[in-house]
This record gives C-alpha cells, sequence and structure tokens, in this order.
C-alpha cells in the first residue's frame, strides 16, 4: 500500500510523515503493519491510517551478557566462553559461527548460521563445560517482512548437569528453505523438525524420513506461514451473522 | 503369474476365523498389523503400525495427527486473554498446566512476573497439584482397563471426580477451565472450597492405600509390568523423554525443583524416583508422585492468605471481579455500579471496553516458560510484535516427545506388551496433535 494511494488524506511526501526522532536503523527495519482499527479503505477517520509499525529487530548484546542485578543471566557468560573455547578446538572462528546473542527478559538466544548448526550442537551436547544434554525440540516462526530471513528455527536446549537453558535460533530464506537437521545429535527432534517441516516448509536436510506429522500426507501448503490463510466460514448465531475470525473487526 | 507375496485383511469388526485362517495360509512370517486409530486402548486416536513376526514385535511406528485442530494457528486471530480458552483444550487431562505453562511465558514476556499476587500463585500451585492428582490417577485407571483390571478403571475414576468436583466449584467448569489468566485467575476461591480441599486430603489417602493395595504386589499387575518397556537414563534424554518416565529411570530431573515457577521454591516436597525404569517403576513413581501433591497441597492451604487474585496493573488485568447474579449469568454489582450509576465513570466503562475488545499490547520479543505437567516438561514459546494478539505460540506437549519412545520401548517386545509400554508414557492425543 503507498501512502499516497489513500483519498482524504494529506499528500505529503513520505518522509514527511515519519516521526522526526525515528533513528535510521529503525527506518530501515521492517514494517510489521499499517494504519490502525483494521480500516484498509477509507473508512478510517482517526488519522492513525498512515500508521507505520516497524517489527523490533531485537538488539544484539554485548558482553557481559551477565547481568549481576538479574539472577537468571547469572551463566549467560560462561556458556558464551565455553561456546567460544569449544568451537576454536575444532577449527570453528566462534563469530562465523554465532552471527549475535540476544539477552532479553532473562533468556539467551545465540543466532547461530546455518552451515554450522550441526557443529555447534556436537558441541553444546557434548563438551563437558556446556553439556546440553536435553533438547527440547525445534519450531517456526514465518517473518515475511524479514526479506532474506523469513523463516526461523527456534531451538531451545536444557543442560541437566549444569541446570542451564539457552536457546538457538537458525534463519534461512523462503527462496531456499533449508536447514541442516540435527537428528544426528539429538534423536528427539525427529518429530519436531517433521513439525517444523509440515507447519512452515523448513527442509531439515539430513532427517531420516522428513514426512508431514499433522497434516495428511497429501496436504497442500504449510498452514503455519502467516500468507497461509487460517479459513473459516461465518457462522449463525441468533438471527446475526458472525465473520470467521481472520474476517473480523481487527482492533490492532 | 508369481504368487502374491502379501495378503491384505480387513479385521474391523469382521470375522476373526478369517483373519486366522489368513494368518495361517501366509507363506511369510512377517505380519503387519494397523492397531488404531480407534483402538480402545490406544488413548484417543494414535494409531500404531506393527510388524510382528510371531508375537514378537520387530518393528513399531507410530502415526499421530488424528487430532490436530490448529491450536497455535488460531491462536493467533485472538487476543492474550483469549488464548487461555484454546490452550486449555489441548492436552484435556492437564488443562490448568497448559493455562499456566502459557500464562507464565505471557508474563515474561510482559515483564510482570514479580508482580502476580502471592495468593494467585498460590491459587495456581494447588489447582495444578490437583490438576497432578486427577492426571495421574487416569493414567493408571485407563492403565487398569487396557490390561483387563477394571475395578481399578471405576476406582480411579472414582477418585478423580473427587478432584474434578473441586474443580467445578472454583471453575465452573471439570474441564477446559480457562481459570489461570495472563497476571493472575479468573476469580478468587468460593466460599466453602478450603473444606472442600480438606475433605479430599483426609480422604484421598485411604484411598491411595486401596489402588495401592489392588497393584503394589499384585502378582498378574507384577507380570504384565516389570521388565516391560525398559528405557534408561540414556535412552529418556536423547529421546528427550521427561517427566514420570524420566524418573522412574533413576535421574531426579524435576523442573518444581530445577527452574521453580509460582513459588514453589517455598514448598516442601521429594520428587520421587525409581530404578526399575519399566512399567511397574512408573507406576511406583506416579503413585508416590501423589502423595508429594498432596503434600503440596496442604502447604498450599495453609500459605492460603486474603489478597488480590489479579495483578493490580488496570492496563492488563480485568477490572470486574464476576460474581453470580441472580439471572444465573456472571457479573459484577460493584463495578457495574462504578460506571453506570450515579456519577458514573465513562472512562471507565470505555477502558472496559478497550480492555474485553481489544486486549492489551504485549512488547515484543519472544519467551520461553516450561513447567513440570504430570506428564513431563510442558514448554510455551511465545512471540510477540508488540500488538494485541500473539505473533506465534508454540507449545513443547511432553506427550509429543514422550511417543517418540514408542518404538525404543516396543521393539523386541510381544504384542501384548505394546499396550503396557503406550499406557505407561500416558499420552493425551489433544495434547500431541494441538
Amino acid at each position: 500500500m503507498t501512502s499516497n494511494g489513500q483519498q482524504g488524506k494529506p499528500n505529503l511526501p513520505e518522509k514527511d510523515n515519519l516521526p522526526r526522532e525515528l533513528g535510521t536503523q529503525r527506518i530501515n527495519s521492517p514494517i510489521a503493519r499499517m494504519g490502525m482499527f483494521g480500516a484498509k479503505t477509507t473508512g478510517d477517520t482517526s488519522g492513525y491510517g498512515r500508521l507505520r509499525v516497524y517489527r523490533h529487530v531485537p538488539a544484539a548484546a554485548q558482553r557481559p551478557y551477565s547481568d549481576p542485578s538479574d539472577p537468571r543471566t547469572a551463566y549467560f557468560d560462561e556458556v558464551a566462553d565455553a561456546l567460544e573455547r569449544s568451537l576454536k578446538e575444532i577449527g570453528t572462528p566462534y563469530d562465523t559461527a554465532i552471527s549475535r546473542v540476544v539477552v532479553d527478559r532473562g533468556e539467551i538466544t545465540f543466532h547461530v548460521q546455518r552451515e554450522h548448526l550441526l557443529d555447534v550442537a556436537t558441541r553444546l551436547r557434548d563438551d563437558p563445560a556446556l553439556r546440553f544434554e536435553l533438547c527440547l525440540g525445534v519450531t517456526g516462526v514465518h517473518y515475511p517482512e524479514d526479506e532474506g530471513n523469513e523463516l526461523h528455527a527456534v531451538y531451545a536446549l536444557r543442560s541437566i548437569t549444569h541446570n542451564y537453558e539457552i536457546r538457538l535460533e537458525v534463519s534461512c530464506p523462503d527462496s531456499d528453505p533449508h536447514i541442516p537437521s540435527i537428528v544426528s545429535v539429538y534423536p528427539t527432534n525427529d518429530w519436531h523438525e517433521r513439525e517444523a517441516w509440515d507447519f512452515f516448509g523448513i527442509i531439515f536436510d539430513g532427517h531420516p524420513a522428513l514426512t508431514r506429522i499433522h497434516m495428511p500426507d497429501d496436504w497442500h501448503g504449510h498452514p503455519q506461514r502467516k500468507d497461509y490463510p487460517l479459513g473459516g466460514i461465518p457462522v449463525e448465531y441468533r438471527g446475526a451473522k458472525v465473520p470467521p475470525p481472520d474476517q473480523r473487526r481487527s482492533y490492532a | 503369474m508369481t504368487t502374491p507375496t502379501e495378503t491384505y485383511v480387513d479385521a474391523s469388526g469382521g470375522d476373526w476365523d478369517e483373519v486366522v485362517a489368513a494368518a495361517q495360509r501366509s507363506q511369510t512370517d512377517r505380519l503387519v498389523i494397523n492397531m488404531g486409530p480407534q483402538h480402545p486402548s490406544t488413548h484417543g486416536v494414535l494409531r500404531l503400525i506393527l510388524t510382528l513376526d510371531g508375537e514378537t514385535v520387530t518393528e513399531a511406528r507410530v502415526g499421530i495427527g488424528y487430532l490436530h485442530t490448529g491450536i497455535e494457528k488460531n491462536m493467533e486471530y485472538r487476543t492474550w486473554t483469549q488464548g487461555t480458552t484454546f490452550v486449555t483444550r489441548m492436552d484435556y487431562l492437564t488443562p490448568l498446566f497448559n493455562e499456566t505453562a502459557y500464562c507464565l511465558a505471557v508474563e515474561k514476556l510482559l515483564g510482570i512476573t514479580d508482580q502476580v499476587p502471592e495468593r494467585a500463585n498460590v491459587i495456581r500451585v494447588m489447582m495444578m497439584e490437583l490438576n497432578r492428582i486427577s492426571s495421574h490417577f487416569v493414567a493408571m485407571a485407563t492403565f487398569g482397563m487396557e490390561l483387563g483390571a477394571t475395578t481399578v478403571m471405576t476406582n480411579g475414576f472414582r477418585e478423580r471426580e473427587m478432584v474434578l468436583d473441586i474443580f467445578e466449584m472454583v471453575t465452573g467448569l471439570r474441564m477446559n477451565h480457562a481459570y489461570i489468566r495472563p497476571g493472575g485467575v479468573a476469580q478468587d476461591l468460593p466460599p466453602g472450597t478450603v473444606g472442600k480441599v480438606r475433605e479430599l486430603l483426609t480422604e484421598m489417602p485411604k484411598r491411595l492405600k486401596d489402588m495401592r493395595k489392588l497393584l503394589d504386589a499384585n502378582p498378574i499387575y507384577l507380570a504384565r509390568t516389570r521388565d516391560v518397556a525398559y528405557l534408561d537414563v540414556t535412552g529418556c534424554l536423547a529421546l528427550g523423554v521427561t517427566g514420570p518416565i524420566l524418573r522412574a529411570a533413576g535421574l531426579p530431573w524435576d523442573l518444581r525443583k530445577a527452574k521453580p515457577y509460582c513459588g514453589y521454591e517455598n514448598y516442601e516436597f521429594d520428587i520421587p524416583v525409581s530404578d526399575g525404569a519399566d512399567v511397574y517403576a512408573r507406576y511406583r513413581v506416579r503413585m508416590a508422585e501423589i502423595e508429594q501433591s498432596l503434600k503440596i497441597i496442604e502447604q498450599c492451604l495453609d500459605k492460603l492468605k486474603p489478597g488480590p487474585v489479579m495483578i493490580e496493573d488496570p492496563k492488563i488485568g480485568w477490572p470486574a471481579q464476576l460474581a453470580l447474579g441472580p439471572d444465573g449469568m456472571g457479573n459484577a454489582p460493584s463495578h457495574i455500579a462504578h460506571i453506570m450509576g450515579k456519577g458514573g465513570s465513562m472512562e471507565a466503562l470505555i477502558h472496559h471496553f478497550k480492555l474485553v475488545t481489544e486486549g492489551f499490547r504485549v512488547p515484543p520479543g519472544q519467551a520461553y516458560a516450561a513447567v513440570e505437567s504430570p506428564k513431563g516438561e510442558l514448554g510455551c514459546f511465545a512471540v510477540s510484535d508488540g500488538g494485541p494478539r500473539p505473533y506465534r505460540v508454540h507449545f513443547r506437549d511432553p506427550s509429543f516427545t514422550n511417543l517418540q519412545a514408542v518404538a525404543a520401548m516396543c521393539e523386541g517386545g510381544t504384542v501384548a506388551d505394546v499396550i503396557a509400554a503406550v499406557a505407561s508414557i500416558d499420552p493425551v492425543m489433544g495434547g500431541v496433535d494441538r
């Protein structure tokens, strides 16, 4: 939707429509949604029609990752140090394998480059200083506006030995939805990877049998992607028609 | 023309003599049996594809997805508060755990974990532990039924009914409560709840004793469960198996102790373990966990101090404490008086309307929260884009992960042991398929 395509709105150049204090990073970040109250035509007279909400891109955390005021973060630096040393032992530079680290709400997320995922997972499981014995599976998240990294695979790992908990995030583009499978390291991911394939279309290379798990085998499409409609029909209740949930009035 | 090597026999309600005759006629030793999805001992709609060599299972494969309802997708089109109504229906035997895991994730995203009132946390713990009792009783009841012990089934469901009566009194429903909400719980405990819980605390130990008398040293039960479906700690961790199965293999891993939530660090209880790693050990662990749950519930009653049950922040907690009106519907006379009465507050009405229709906004980010459900680690991974609805919610359901262990437990055993193995996993297909 171009901003000048709407009738009854001031015809300002695009840059004049933005609040002045926005940083360049925020302007460059992808637009999550436009407008408000769900009005897509001229129906909205509230002035919110041109509102742009940018997608929040969590800033990369800088060392130290542990915040003394937050006990939940106490072990983050230990894990990062051990991982850096462990990757060096197998000749993988830490900075190429881990593109970004995010510390948010007492949780740490390592953004892993997909070609190094298998190495990172193996080291996380086997290194005595890490010992992430338990993988809690993988799930997909679809960010259509994050061009070039539309599909994210999110792994939660738990170390019972040290009582650590971390998250790995791997991304891949829609045009090349391939991520290496880590079933060989964590057999529990068998079904989880099948689920992520079924719902998001992420192809896990090296999975023993990547087939649909929840949807019927002959199903078309991957239902939890954002470009897949929810579906549904209007329901009549006491004479009134209730539209399906994705066609109801949106307040966001 | 060559003779066909495969014979198909449809055994759904058909003539069993025909099946036996076909099996005897068959030239091969290999028999592929399709068990389920509509089989009384598959805990819902679970399909097992068994390859048999005589009585021995050489390959066990699991087919799931028959109960997939798209809960995760649906939640993206509802407000954060409406999410509890969906998640409560996933694993329908542990609704309060689903709700708590979801609410803990939402609260983490909102950054209000520490602001949840003390009383709400105590109520959450109490309801969860009651739920653990009911879930474990169903596990044992259905197990008994599947092995042919119908008394265990009727007793188990009778005991569970005591818990469901309390749920009905507190939440209005026996299942699918939507009682635990982001920021606290939907309503305070109605008068008389404490008395009813105390009644359960005195009655339940006797019932437990009866159950133990029936099963603990029953020779038939022992023969069917001892050394059956063995899975050790290494196997459990590789397959991601948690909960009673992992503890029955000897690892005292319980999130209530390891990563306490809802104030579990303030309660005194033990983690029951066993080293049998078989079906019997899992039964013993579940029994002992019920006893520990009773201990926790008793402590909850002591900790129940008067106070609010919903977060004070008016931007999150719904303003009205609903009460039963004369028309049988829930309403809140004092709140109605506040917005509609003399000098009524129009702003309060607008605020209430906005909060109910639009919902509250959650700052962007992602969070993972996990609880120890009766089946193992139940995790909720929630992503917010800053709007009033979830961007993505995913549940790591323990039954889904634990079911992967069927092959490891059953292959090499007999067909009859498959029933015992699946029952000892205690899967609930509503949670598996979501």
